[in-house]
């Protein structure tokens, strides 16, 4: 393009470091954007299944995202959310027949949120605001920046549905059965969906009473 | 008193801004306002003075709720001694009942109240008084078998996400009460309801199913006369069995202006229509039911007077008063007759409604808006 040299930017330089913190915390798309809640609300009763789909989800967002960097050029305008759907569902087929020959039991309880991650909003906007106009390594930073945001707060929330509602961990009994004894008992409410909604509410509140930039002023 | 209020007025300064104990204002402040009216004056704007402030209103629903509280204790002692076959004299059931009702309001108080400090401490703002009602409600619609630490777990839920989150006192958008109780129901459903919670340390051998619960099952032969459902001798939460009771607290809040009556009127209205339209439908034996049965059953009467009427959850135009009303009464009998799941709709009812009633009270007053701008266009077409 132009005479000036461009310097080559190091792979881990702070603006790229960036690109995977800030979804962590500042721009988290769970607690902040408040994307991609219905998968939150769905798979966390249990802590395997919001692993599992975490992971899933880091595999499709950071492959699509590259993909999707390296096919920007070539992609026609008009027809760019088909093209970014089309590399979207390809992976995510994939991931849920790798699921399926390997852990089935979980693939059987995540039943049809794997397929669901294909609308998953977080994937196509990161496709749509970020790898439509950067390049390839950028672009795979930042996927796997918001898809660890997103699983953080899967996994956090299933833990503690799954400590209170079934007192298991991973399906390991960790309350000790003497609690029991004195009459202790799960509380079914963490089952139900309503609470996962509620315990992102509690985590959004936390988060927000440590990182003073997220409140808004008015 | 003199010598109190004297001592008050000396602690004060202590407790003021600059003073040594000022971090502890809110509890100080809370104290006093309790046991006086506070000599606060509004500075600036024009403002109208009631003798009537939030600590006085939470006192006359406090005294209302007294009837069926007694009762309550009473009837607990009641069925327990009539499931062991005893009958020893009314004291001694009355005492029974007591000592079983007493830990129960003192763990709600503390854990409630005890919250409440803290986070007026946080935010550095007055204790509210708000849970000085919703303290006492909590016990009376449980049932008496309750576990305490399952109590204490709810009545936090109930403070924190049911009224802290959305600002304290005042802000709520449900009512706090209401909002234990679910919680309680959808988390330990065991303890909650089915034939062995009504009654306490009940007999094995007998039924302590409510009214309620028997109907839903098609059991109905074991149904009390509508004189007892009135007087409320029957298994039930704590302080919602019996109806007269009710009709008196119900009375001092209505002589006082506490409550509104078009909310009461309405929720009754509603669900003796609700109950009339399923006598003329009459599918099965529990549509059949006497209208004025399901008035009279579980915490019909205890819901329409004392949780509907919450002046911050209900709504607050006139006309959407007899639609937020109408619509408990409706929805609680719907539920009671055809949830499967559900014996009692009351809760779910009121609960449904609350969240609903901003949007009634909205387009009451955007249809009353309407039909002044047209009453305008045609004075001035003249």
């Amino acid at each position: 393009m132009s005479a000036e040299v461009k310097e080559k930017e190091p792979l881990f330089s702070p603006k790229n470091l960036k690109l995977i913190k800030n979804p962590i915390n500042l721009s988290n798309p769970i607690t902040v954007q408040v994307l991609g809640i219905c998968s939150a609300l769905a798979v966390t009763a249990k802590l395997m299944p919001a692993i599992v789909l975490s992971i899933s989800v880091l595999v499709v967002m950071a492959v699509s995202n590259v993909v999707v960097s390296l096919l920007r050029n070539g992609i026609p305008p008009r027809i760019r959310i088909i093209v970014q759907l089309v590399v979207i569902a390809s992976m995510v087929i994939l991931v849920d027949q790798v699921l399926k020959a390997f852990v089935y039991d979980v693939s059987k309880q995540l039943s049809v949120f794997v397929g669901l991650i294909i609308t998953n909003c977080i994937i196509m906007g990161r496709l749509e605001a970020f790898a439509m106009s950067n390049k390839p390594w950028p672009a795979f930073l930042d996927g796997i920046g918001n898809a660890l945001g997103y699983g953080i707060i899967l996994i956090i929330v299933a833990f503690f549905r799954e400590l209170l509602g079934s007192g298991t961990v991973l399906d390991m009994q960790v309350i000790p059965d003497v609690f029991y004894e004195f009459g202790y008992k799960n509380n079914g409410l963490m089952i139900l969906p309503p609470m996962a909604l509620i315990t992102v509410g509690v985590i959004i509140w936390v988060q927000r009473y440590y990182t003073r930039d997220l409140i808004e002023k008015n | 008193m003199k010598a109190l209020r004297e001592f008050i007025d000396k602690q004060k300064p202590h407790f003021e801004k600059g003073g040594k104990l000022e971090k502890f204002y809110s509890a100080f402040d809370a104290i006093e306002t309790l046991l006086y009216v506070p000599d606060k004056v509004t500075t600036a704007g024009a403002h109208i003075r009631d003798a009537i402030d939030m600590k006085r209103t939470m006192i006359t629903v406090f005294i209302s709720l007294i009837p069926a509280l007694l009762f309550g204790m009473w009837n607990i002692g009641y069925h327990h001694f009539l499931s062991l076959g005893e009958s020893p004299d009314h004291w001694t059931m009355f005492f029974y009942g007591f000592l079983k009702m007493l830990p129960i309001i003192v763990v709600t108080y503390g854990v409630g109240l005890g919250l409440e400090i803290v986070f007026a401490q946080i935010r550095s703002h007055e204790v509210n008084e708000g849970f000085f009602v919703s303290g006492l409600l909590i016990p009376m619609i449980v049932p008496p078998e309750t576990p305490l630490w399952q109590i204490a777990i709810a009545v936090a839920f109930a403070v924190i996400f049911g009224k802290e989150v959305f600002g304290g006192s005042g802000m709520n958008i449900v009512n706090p009460a209401l909002t234990a109780r679910a919680f309680l129901f959808f988390a330990y459903p065991s303890d909650m309801s089915g034939e062995r919670v009504w009654i306490s340390e009940m007999a094995d051998s007998f039924s302590g199913a409510t009214p309620l619960g028997n109907a839903l099952v098609g059991n109905f032969d074991n149904m009390p006369t509508q004189w007892d459902m009135f007087m409320g001798y029957m298994p039930g939460s704590i302080g919602e069995t019996s109806t007269l009771m009710i009709l008196v607290g119900a009375l001092i809040l209505l002589a006082t202006g506490i409550a509104n009556w078009r909310i009461m009127l309405s929720v009754f209205a509603g669900g003796y229509i609700m109950g009339l339209l399923f006598n003329l439908w009459g599918l099965n034996d529990y549509m059949n039911m006497d209208p004025l049965s399901h008035l009279l059953l579980g915490g019909f009467a205890f819901g329409a007077v004392f949780m509907a009427t919450d002046p911050v959850t209900a709504a607050q135009t006139n006309k959407g008063m007899y639609i937020y009303g109408f619509l408990i009464g409706v929805i609680a009998i719907l539920i009671r007759v055809f949830n499967p799941a559900y014996p009692e709709g009351v809760m779910l009812a009121i609960l449904l409604m609350n969240v609903f009633a901003p949007l009634i009270d909205h387009y009451v007053i955007e249809s009353n808006i309407k039909k002044r701008l047209k009453r305008m266009k045609i004075a001035i077409k003249n």
